[in-house]
């Protein structure tokens, strides 16, 4: 965390694009089958190069890195889309197999598939 | 009939709500808001959000629609106003198993926006990429700002 969001004078932070430190939470559904989990999260604007997916300790976390769009000289006659990279955090339960979890991107829908660990084989153990 | 579990913090294996512990001691250490939810309504439906660009010679309208095929996504012109709409078939019917999440609208929607001048409709195109519709309206020729040469005798 290095910069500061600059606050406006009412105190509120103001919305800067694309700054480092600020980032929108995308809307995610999430699927329980038998063989597993599959999360799904909307990141319009994101292409496969801008996703990040990363799991560490039990935590998976998903940032998406909007495409950088040309500055053009146009006037902006309506704004509503916040135009922020994407990034939420989930805990992993431990039956996932974290070796196994594959993702993929298709028009700003991002699927990761966490699939459960499958039951260890009965193991024999010699006894000396 | 599956049915939807909303926020259950005490099922096992899967505590989402950590994270809104995480978002709020964060949010503690460095005094404003880390993760901001950013859904898009109006009045509880869902309201793709829409941006409106004007330049010298073209509108360009973008709206974030997420996770759609370009077929399910109608785009109209009619009497100055330019109307997105489309449908999401529902989560579950797209994958199999339950949803013990769900976030993301889906039906029907519909915006209209009414533009400020007038376009030429023949050459209006449209595409989809990333999940964003991007509509280019060339505007009409007498809409464009034009050079009138003064002749000052």
């Amino acid at each position: 965390m290095n910069a500061l969001t600059q606050n406006n004078a009412a105190g509120v932070p103001v919305r800067q694009e694309n700054h480092e430190d600020t980032f929108a939470r995308p809307e995610v559904d999430i699927h329980e089958t038998a063989a597993g989990y599959v999360l799904l999260a909307e990141m319009p604007g994101v292409a496969r190069e801008g996703l990040d997916i990363t799991v560490e300790d039990n935590q998976l976390t998903l940032t998406g890195r909007r495409a950088v769009e040309p500055a053009t000289k146009s006037e902006a006659l309506l704004r509503e889309s916040h135009g922020l990279d994407y990034r939420r955090v989930f805990d992993l339960s431990p039956e996932i197999d974290r070796d196994r979890i594959t993702a993929g991107v298709e028009q700003g829908l991002v699927t990761v598939t966490l699939p459960k660990a499958q039951r260890a084989q009965p193991r024999k153990i010699e006894v000396r | 009939m599956t049915l939807l579990r909303w926020n259950k913090p005490q099922a096992a294996g899967w505590p989402l709500d950590e994270i809104n512990r995480l978002q709020q001691e964060v949010s503690r250490l460095f005094g404003r808001p880390l993760l901001r939810s950013v859904r898009p309504t109006l009045f509880d439906q869902w309201a793709p959000a829409i941006d409106l660009f004007e330049d010298r010679d073209q509108l360009v309208l973008k709206a974030e629609l997420p996770g759609l095929n370009k077929e399910d996504i109608e785009v109209s012109l009619h009497d100055g106003a330019l109307t997105l709409s489309g449908e999401r078939k529902s989560a579950q019917a797209e994958t199999e198993g339950s949803l013990i999440r769900s976030e993301r609208f889906t039906g029907r929607f519909q915006r209209s926006v009414s533009l400020p001048v007038p376009v030429a409709t023949d050459k209006v195109h449209a595409h989809y990429e990333n999940g964003v519709l991007t509509v280019t309206l060339p505007k009409a020729e007498e809409a464009k700002p034009r050079q009138i040469e003064v002749r000052v005798k």
